[in-house]
């Protein structure tokens, strides 16, 4: 009987066996962090609803901003790690798999800085500032 | 790089292809969302964006990715840690349709309700 599985084999070791203990915790933690951000973005509220001041307000609460500070680092960390492991896949000529590794870090790691940066600094302006 | 066949090979095949479009979309939606650091003009015009029938339908086509790729990472991390598991594959992988499905028709509904004018 053909196999359903395709999970790699657990690796015995090193930073491989951390990847892979990695991918499952983060997996499930985004699991309830992204399904319930999407369900409180698209089911609870819709996109009709959510502008500036929506945000302001949900930022107003450092939960959210927690919240949403775990869910980037974490599907972040998770997203890196799956396109390089892609990259080590599909990718054999080594002076390629260098050049794809750094800038999937170079470029991962600026929208990581961004994004961590936006929701922590992030002061809202009055709202008569707009009409 | 390919691998073994029949479901098995589909459904590694679409983990992979959803994990690097959420990743592709998490990179858009850090650059929308940062603009609330230039003030509500320019958040709100971009992001007006996502009202566009367009992007309703490919947010259905985010929400469908996200769940699939956790449903069926759940199912890997199930095998992975009982076993015993491996032989009930195929049903374990139609449990996970099922709940796909079960759980994205109503969220479909949901979210272009508004497209028709609720």
């Amino acid at each position: 009987m053909r196999s359903l599985s395709y999970s790699t084999p657990k690796p015995s070791g090193g930073l491989e066996l951390w990847s892979w203990v990695f991918m499952r915790i983060s997996g499930l933690v985004l699991l309830g962090l992204a399904l319930g951000h999407m369900a409180i973005m698209h089911l609870i509220n819709n996109v009709d609803v959510i502008d500036y001041q929506f945000v302001a307000g949900r930022y107003a609460r450092w939960f959210w901003r927690g919240y949403d500070l775990s869910m980037l680092v974490l599907a972040m960390l998770h997203g890196l790690n799956g396109a390089r492991i892609l990259i080590d896949d599909y990718i054999h000529v080594p002076m390629w798999h260098r050049l794809a590794i750094g800038l999937l870090y170079l470029v991962g790691g600026a929208f990581l800085i961004l994004g961590i940066g936006v929701i922590v600094f992030f002061q809202p302006v009055s709202a008569t500032s707009h009409p | 790089m390919w691998y073994r066949g029949g479901i098995g090979q589909w459904s590694w095949a679409l983990h992979r292809i959803t994990g690097v479009g959420v990743l592709v979309f998490l990179c858009l939606h850090i650059l929308d969302t940062s603009l609330i650091a230039l003030g509500p003009e320019h958040y709100n015009t971009i992001i007006k964006l996502y009202r566009l029938p367009v992007f309703r339908i490919m947010e259905v086509g985010l929400f469908a990715s996200v769940l699939f790729h956790a449903l069926n990472g759940v199912r890997i991390i199930l095998i992975d840690f009982w076993e015993d598991l491996t032989r009930f594959q195929r049903q374990l992988f139609y449990l996970e349709l099922g709940g796909f499905l079960l759980i994205m028709i109503p969220v479909a509904y949901v979210m272009l309700r508004p497209l028709v004018g609720r």
